[in-house]
């Protein structure tokens, strides 16, 4: 109950000192601002009702590109992932690539996508995809590594197969480590998707914020960017419940 | 004895599963070492068929290494190792179960598939790999805990179900790795009863690693005290009453007191 009553309360105050901040013309003030550049959540939730079928029409392009491109990006991940564990060989050949590669920001290639994979869902589903299957690739393989070297011992003693060692031990052992890894993706998936957008796109949330700003409708961005965060939060709350209830012993 | 041991142990009523002829274990000048390192120095010992072979020695002495070598997953430098007449490792491999030094129950699964596990790798369905790793849990006073997960059981009670594990592999040869070093005084001396009478319900040849001479002298036929790296045998021991039904009786009988005092005499002499 006080897990959920407190940040609830403290986000209740926000709001309500972002309506006074944001009504009375403060903040507008501050900054030297037209009050019309400030609006207040009952002003974004108005646009939010007001846009209602625009809104969700660009944000079911939007969450398309999120869910399919992360869903390519796991596939994808745990396909490496998986692929680097017989081949040893392979593994430390690709293995510190990977992990360096996740110092680069991807986004910055985005251009070059849209111009390989041409406008359309493709190349949005390409910058998604490439940002969650290196934080989840990583996490598989490191997950599949993690196993205790005593239960292979063990497992060997009792017949396992190379496959079955890889079933019944690593691969449940490499779960949580997936989970994370898919975590880190989720959060980064809707960033990939509105860059997509922003390089070149004829809908979806992310073009709908980047045309709002040029029209200086800020209601209409600020609805835009609260229908993105509520993607965001619930791709990552449905990745953290399903590691709830598959990842029991943890 | 204590009250709980036989609350939980082996029930002699139930019906006894198949015997195993049993395979005898022979090591004959065996010494391995790892790279330079020198971990077993030409060692021979023996086991009959069914008979329990102790290995007592200081801590970092090699006796893991030995029952690796013992269960086929390293090949020794040089000697050999025979079980039955199997040879080589992947044949000692197929005659020999090994139950770690820490349980390792895979936490996903229940107390009865992680017993089971064995017939699920040689490809037997679930439904009569489970049937039969249950009929082991009633005989061995597991009943009624095969659906829990090894988080919620007593650190006993998982030994048991590792120990089950690998008796449920229908290997003839067992090698556990200090089994209840783990465990504290009292879930120790009472396993040390469970595993005797569970021994003698259905006898195995076993080789038993342990740093407990007493744990040694009262399972084993035979103990062989070895010494600090690089391992050999300091003095092998007859024990005096092995498995005898009363633990704490067994263990303050003088002739047992006896034995434990040459035991940890050779261990001593055996790590300078």
């Amino acid at each position: 109950m006080r897990r959920w009553l407190l940040p609830a309360l403290l986000l209740a105050a926000l709001i309500g000192a972002w309506q006074v901040a944001a009504s009375t013309g403060a903040v507008a003030d501050a900054l030297h601002l037209d009050p019309i550049l400030v609006p207040s959540p009952a002003e974004v939730a108005e646009a939010l009702w007001e846009n209602r079928s625009l809104l969700a029409e660009n944000a079911w392009v939007t969450l398309q590109e999120i869910v399919l491109g992360f869903l390519l990006g796991l596939a994808l991940g745990l396909g490496v992932g998986f692929l680097l564990r017989p081949f040893e060989t392979l593994r430390l050949a690709a293995y510190p690539l990977m992990v360096a590669s996740q110092a680069i920001p991807i986004l910055v290639f985005a251009p070059i996508l849209v111009v390989w994979f041409d406008y359309g869902i493709g190349p949005k589903l390409a910058v998604v995809a490439l940002v969650c299957f290196f934080p989840i690739a990583v996490a598989t393989a490191d997950g599949l590594r993690a196993v205790d070297p005593e239960a292979i011992k063990m497992m060997r003693t009792l017949d396992a197969s190379r496959a079955q060692l890889l079933w019944r031990l690593e691969a449940p052992t490499s779960l949580p480590f997936v989970f994370s890894g898919a975590k880190i993706g989720a959060t980064f998936a809707p960033i990939g998707a509105v860059f997509g957008e922003w390089v070149g796109a004829e809908s979806g949330l992310g073009h709908l914020i980047l045309q709002d700003n040029a029209l200086l409708n800020t209601s209409r961005l600020f609805a835009a960017a609260f229908l993105l965060a509520a993607i965001a939060l619930s791709l990552y709350g449905l990745i953290a419940l399903t590691e709830r209830r598959v990842v029991t012993w943890r | 004895m204590p009250a709980k041991a036989k609350e939980f142990g082996a029930s002699a009523a139930l019906p006894s599963l198949k015997r195993y002829d049993g395979v005898g274990l022979s090591i004959r000048g065996v010494a391995h070492s790892y790279g330079e390192l020198r971990t077993i120095e030409e060692l021979d010992l023996e086991a009959p068929a069914n008979g329990v072979l102790g290995l007592v020695g200081p801590s970092g002495c090699g006796k893991s290494t030995l029952l690796e070598l013992i269960a086929g997953l390293q090949e020794p430098l040089s000697g050999r190792i025979e079980i039955g007449d199997a040879g080589d490792g992947s044949g000692r491999l197929a005659h020999c179960a090994l139950m770690p030094q820490r349980d390792l129950l895979l936490p996903w699964l229940s107390a009865i598939d992680n017993a089971a596990l064995a017939l699920r790798n040689r490809g037997t369905r679930r439904g009569s790999a489970r049937r039969e790793a249950a009929e082991l849990f009633a005989r061995f006073g597991l009943s009624g805990f095969e659906q829990a997960k090894p988080a919620e059981l007593s650190g006993g009670m998982r030994q048991r179900v590792a120990f089950l594990r690998t008796l449920v592999a229908g290997k003839p040869v067992l090698a556990l790795d200090e089994p209840f070093a783990s465990l504290d005084a009292i879930t120790r001396a009472e396993m040390q009863s469970w595993l005797a009478e569970a021994l003698d319900a259905d006898p195995r040849t076993v080789v038993l690693v342990t740093h407990d001479v007493e744990e040694a002298l009262y399972l084993c036929d035979r103990v062989a005290v070895l010494s600090a790296r690089p391992a050999r045998i300091v003095e092998e021991l007859s024990a005096p009453a092995a498995r005898a039904p009363d633990r704490d009786e067994a263990v303050t009988d003088p002739e047992f007191v006896t034995a434990r005092e040459r035991a940890l005499h050779a261990l001593r002499e055996g790590m300078r």
